[in-house]
């Protein structure tokens, strides 16, 4: 029984079938990539795993049990973190908010006792924070703490994303094209950083990248997309190869 | 005693429309539409009754001056919030609305006033008595639509309008005249409410307070027909008014305003993006 | 520029920055508690007017300066909970149980008027909750067994556990320390994972889901919790109008606490108690102006022998003695905020603040803003 799976997974939008009866299975601790043109459907697929989207066809399936109809605010809490391909932050908030944020799944407080603010959740807030510096070091976002997303560069940015992806403690961290927007090295950095969630953190990766270099460089298994039908799956050098995805998508 | 309700329907609607209309472009909402309603109101009595000219001038002098008015507004003080959350914005012709009520109250009086009007008859048709105020309202929110509709589909303003209110930027790149856009659809709304202005005075008799009551009721019309829809804003408001006056007169007292509102509250429940509207889902 | 060295997580969690912040706050509740013994009779209940507005301002403040729902109808609740209050009074209900009881009948409706936002967004909430406004004013004046309709109603005078707080100073102290527990619990609540929650809301709803936020729920609290705070506040709000009527809690009443969040400051409980001040005081200073500007123009008319003065001051005099000028002006004030300084009384304060600690290092490019695009909100 694998680690996630999805299984003739498909949605409409009004008549277009933006993903078409997509399978795949992650193995735990992998690295998982989509690749696929603009338009394929990859957004979309992620969109279906955090619940964002309702599907009209197929079945989700994390850890054995099947989430195809968990409301999306459950996610979290089930151990799936995402990041969002167009930044979805909260820019009026500092940054250390924006990843405190990201520990709610995990609270055990209640209304009445955060209104007196009881010595347990005192205890819970130092708790969290704790967890938080953990991530803010493995980033190295320590001189950002305290700024107003709103006046974050762009890289600052993505890598805040993934900051508060990986706060929520994540099982199964679902990357959007991780290095959109990034030059060479912070693509390089980002490339690091999987490789170290992979590899000292445990965590599964599912992944959309354009980027082919960091796709070789990182992911265990690739899928590709066209239409929102499956290509091909296999190794990356499989996938990269084969006729239809040089066709569709890499202008073969 | 339809034709009453149709009639103050029709005033909803024009008014709705005004709203709509400024919504579609820049997707604001002007809260100070039913007090420009009130300045045209205004200066068309003071062209009629102060000056001494005649009905047809007064009304035609009392658009220009508030369309020209309204495009001013829009170039000079909303062009600096644009950017601004949508709520700041809603605030700031809540303010605008405010300071020229207190501008009639000092420039006008406070007090009650009457239009003269050419429409004083009635005519009687088939045991049916229709007064002639209805009817020209009825016959001038058509005219209005006409001259509106016209205008929208055979020119590519429609199109440069949707544009710049999903995009500002990307409509700049096109090359369409953003600014020059919003300050045409400022004018053409406040031009709107005037018309509906004019034509109301007769019935409601012209003071600071006339554009508030009606702005709220053209709001609910405006929601229940859909708040990005044009036609929607129409058909909205002769709902309103018909809603309004049926209630008055078979419901218990105090549900002819109120009736209105609860109709509103019941469509926002069922189906929130009003008759003709359409709902919008952001991508991630 | 004053840094502050931060040694551990709690300082962080802590209401109060460091010692020198809480020693400035305490200062400031020294004065609040000294005041009533030093000012008249007259500014001790306009005081008391600041105190009761900025309940509303942190009642408004969270729904939505933090959770950004917008509500054109929160008079409503200051009514529904002024109305509960006095008619459990009469009802010889105990005065601490009668403001329980007006709090849990307004949280309640809060709740009610929180069910539709669940759905809707933006000006579509705002027009449900104006909607809700109008109903509930209608209700005011039909429902004659319980509000007395147009005729109005006596609120009696407050009394705690037999002792009694009609005095203009008890009562100013029973608003006080109304209003701090009141910042209390919101300020808790704000530092806690509630208010987070809340203003991720506010910044992304899409995303706040993902990270686990249940959207209803939140929302329905930051409601519920708006609303009970309206609920005392309209307790208070009772007590000091001392004659209720249903034309009290217009929607004009409502555009004015929007004001009041606005001008104060959105986002920021400080701004709550700067925008109570700026209204509750406004009227007064009109009216002193109304007779201080002539008297002074003239003054400066004779001394000079320029009769210009005079007439400047007479006219002065008279435009503020027109009927409807306070709106007027409440208008003018709010536009000018929102066009000059859009962060409110707050954020100018804070501006300042910044400009002392960072002499003469301070750059207007700072806080400027940059241009800015329209992008459509319809979709969020």
């Amino acid at each position: 029984m694998s680690f996630f799976q999805a299984d003739q997974l498909s949605i409409n939008f009004g008549g277009i079938k933006a993903v078409d009866g997509v399978s795949f299975d992650v193995e735990k601790g992998t690295v998982f990539t989509i690749i696929g043109p603009n338009g394929a459907g990859k957004t979309t697929i992620f969109n279906l795993v955090s619940r964002i989207y309702e599907p009209s066809g197929g079945r989700l399936v994390f850890e054995g049990t099947d989430i195809t109809r968990v409301p999306p605010h459950r996610i979290a809490a089930l151990g799936i973190a995402r990041t969002f391909q167009n930044i979805e932050l909260f820019e009026h908030a500092t940054l250390l908010q924006n990843l405190l944020l990201a520990r709610h799944a995990h609270k055990q407080s209640n209304f009445i006792s955060e209104l007196l603010f009881l010595p347990s959740v005192r205890r819970m807030e130092v708790e969290h924070r704790e967890m938080v510096e953990k991530v803010i070091d493995f980033l190295d976002l320590q001189q950002y703490r305290d700024s107003l997303i709103v006046n974050l560069p762009y890289g600052v940015r993505k890598v805040t994303e993934l900051a508060r992806a990986l706060c929520t403690d994540p099982k199964l961290l679902l990357l959007d094209e991780p290095s959109s927007g990034l030059n060479v090295e912070e693509t390089e950095d980002m490339a690091f950083w999987i490789q170290d969630i992979k590899n000292l953190l445990g965590i599964t990766v599912l992944m959309v990248e354009h980027d082919m270099k960091l796709v070789s460089a990182v992911s265990d298994r690739v899928l590709a997309l066209n239409y929102g039908r499956p290509l091909a799956q296999g190794s990356p050098q499989e996938v990269q190869s084969h006729p239809e995805v040089v066709r569709a998508y890499l202008g073969g | 005693m339809t034709l009453n309700g149709l009639a103050v329907g029709c005033i909803y609607g024009l008014v709705a429309l005004g709203f709509v209309l400024i919504y579609k472009a820049t997707e604001l909402v002007n809260f100070a539409q039913g007090d420009l309603l009130m300045l045209g109101a205004f200066v068309a009595y003071m062209a009629v009754v102060w000056w001494g000219l005649d009905y047809w001038l007064g009304f035609v002098i009392g658009v220009v001056a508030v369309a020209a008015f309204g495009a001013l507004l829009d170039a000079t003080v909303l062009r600096r919030v644009i950017g601004q959350p949508q709520f700041a914005v809603v605030m700031l012709t809540i303010g605008l609305g405010a300071m020229f009520r207190t501008f009639a109250s000092v420039t006008w009086g406070s007090e009650i006033y009457t239009l003269p009007t050419p429409f004083s008859g009635v005519w009687t048709v088939g045991g049916v008595t229709l007064s002639h105020q209805y009817l020209s309202i009825i016959a001038g929110t058509l005219v209005l639509c006409g001259i509106l509709y016209g205008f929208f589909t055979h020119t590519r303003i429609g199109v440069a309008m949707q544009a710049t209110s999903q995009n500002q930027l990307a409509a700049y790149y096109m090359g369409i005249p953003v600014k020059l856009i919003f300050s045409l659809i400022w004018a053409i709304s406040a031009g709107t409410a005037v018309v509906a202005g004019v034509l109301l005075a007769p019935v409601t008799l012209i003071d600071i307070n006339m554009g508030l009551a009606v702005a709220l009721k053209a709001f609910a019309a405006a929601v229940l027909g859909g708040f990005g829809s044009i036609p929607g804003a129409l058909v909205g408001g002769i709902i309103i008014g018909l809603i309004e006056l049926y209630a008055g007169a078979t419901l218990p007292e105090g549900f002819k305003d109120t009736a209105p509102y609860i109709v509103l509250l019941l469509m926002l429940a069922v189906r929130p993006q009003g008759l003709f509207g359409t709902l919008g889902r952001k991508k991630v | 520029m004053r840094f502050v060295f931060k040694t551990s997580y709690a300082q962080d969690i802590q209401i109060f920055r460091d010692r020198r912040d809480a020693f400035w706050y305490l200062l400031l509740a020294v004065v609040a508690v000294l005041l009533p013994v030093v000012i008249s009779d007259y500014y001790v209940g306009e005081t008391t007017w600041v105190f009761v507005y900025a309940i509303c301002g942190v009642s408004l403040m969270v729904l939505v300066g933090y959770t950004g729902l917008v509500s054109l109808g929160h008079a409503a609740f200051l009514g529904i909970g002024a109305y509960a209050h006095a008619f459990f009074l009469k009802h010889g209900v105990p005065w601490v149980a009668a403001v329980a009881l007006a709090v849990a009948i307004t949280t309640a409706c809060g709740i009610v008027v929180g069910l539709p936002a669940l759905r809707m967004t933006g000006i579509y909430l705002a027009i449900a909750t104006l909607a809700f406004s109008v109903i509930i004013q209608e209700v005011f004046s039909r429902w004659e067994s319980v509000t007395h309709g147009f005729a109005g109603m006596a609120v009696e005078k407050p009394v705690i556990f037999g002792i009694s707080f009609a005095d203009d100073r008890a009562f100013y102290y029973l608003c006080l320390f109304f209003l701090v527990l009141t910042l209390w619990l919101t300020r808790n609540l704000l530092r806690a994972p509630t208010g987070r929650a809340w203003v991720a809301i506010r910044d992304s709803e899409i995303a706040a889901q993902s990270m686990g936020v249940n959207l209803a729920i939140y929302k329905s609290m930051a409601f519920a919790y708006s609303a009970a705070l309206m609920g005392l506040a309209g307790a208070l709000f009772a007590h000091k109008i001392a004659y209720l009527a249903p034309d009290i809690f217009t929607i004009l009443l409502s555009i004015q606490l929007l004001l009041l969040v606005i001008v104060g400051g959105l986002g920021s409980l400080h701004g709550a108690v700067f925008g109570a001040i700026f209204v509750a005081l406004l009227p007064p200073v009109i009216a002193i102006l109304r007779d201080s500007i002539p008297a002074s123009f003239a003054d400066v008319a004779s001394a000079t022998g320029l009769s210009l003065f005079g007439a400047i001051g007479e006219a002065v005099g008279n435009f503020l003695r027109k009927p409807g000028v306070e709106a007027g002006i409440f208008g003018l004030i709010l536009v000018l905020v929102i066009l000059l300084e859009p962060l409110g009384m707050y954020g100018r304060w804070m501006k300042i603040r910044i400009f002392f600690s960072t002499f003469p290092m301070y750059k207007r490019a700072t806080f400027k803003r940059q241009k800015t695009y329209m992008r459509s909100e319809r979709l969020r």
